[in-house]
């Protein structure tokens, strides 16, 4: 992209947006819905971290079979993030431990952060979006 | 849903003529998807069209043209992950048009 265009539509702008994932990933379909629009916001070259908290940690889960509920399984998809240069991926500790699940329980590497490390990166964002 | 039949096979597309159904897929149909997109496949346009069918089975979704593009230059080289070379295969855009004839969805971003 040259500068001309980034001067004339304001592609060049650049904002840090956080998703927050809270919901179990099947069952209703903000997990799925939540991934797009990430996909999306990388798509314009955003500054895009991800967060998954309550529920939302089961969508990182390894090893989801949906074939018995018949809807797709997206987690693989939480690996392509990389390849979107999404890589601010972070879990809430609490979250983790009232559910008995560790990093190794997860497809995707993650940093693991407690409330208050949370709420400053939070606090750092220009956009919120909670799914 | 708009049908298409191919050889005495039908296959349900959506209203842009992608196919619903990743699952049924074949050269028939990719060779009627290029038609339709009036693309003319060569070796070059298969290699893609696989990649893209690849990256499908691994992640559940069509890449975006710019990350496509990374992907290709990673896999089969410099030569051929860049835009150049890509729109030059399918000039009405890489992701959009190799992702039909993939078989894939539209993907995701795709502006």
């Amino acid at each position: 992209m040259s500068d001309m265009d980034e001067m004339e539509d304001g592609s060049g702008i650049v904002k840090k947006f956080m998703f927050l994932n809270r919901k179990a990933p099947h069952g209703t379909v903000y997990a799925l819905e939540g991934l797009e629009v990430v996909l999306i916001t990388a798509a314009f070259d955003q500054d895009v971290s991800m967060v998954f908290t309550d529920d939302g940690v089961y969508q990182l889960l390894k090893g989801i079979d949906t074939k018995g509920i018949e809807v797709k399984d997206f987690s693989k998809t939480y690996r392509a993030l990389d390849g979107y240069d999404i890589e601010k991926l972070y879990v809430d500790q609490a979250s983790m431990d009232a559910r008995g699940l560790v990093e190794d329980d997860l497809i995707v590497d993650v940093t693991v952060l407690s409330v208050d490390e949370m709420a400053n990166l939070m606090a750092e964002q220009d956009v919120v979006i909670s799914f | 849903m708009p049908m298409v039949n191919i050889a005495g096979k039908d296959y349900e597309v959506d209203e842009e003529g992608y196919l619903i159904d990743l699952s049924q897929w074949n050269e028939d149909i990719a060779k009627y998807m290029a038609v339709e997109e009036k693309v003319e496949l060569t070796e070059g346009h298969w290699e893609v069209v696989n990649f893209l069918r690849e990256y499908y089975a691994e992640y559940q979704i069509a890449p975006a043209v710019r990350v496509l593009t990374k992907a290709i230059g990673k896999k089969l080289g410099p030569d051929k992950g860049n835009n150049k070379y890509l729109y030059e295969l399918f000039p009405y855009g890489p992701a959009k048009q190799a992702c039909k004839i993939a078989g894939l969805p539209k993907p995701t971003g795709c502006i």
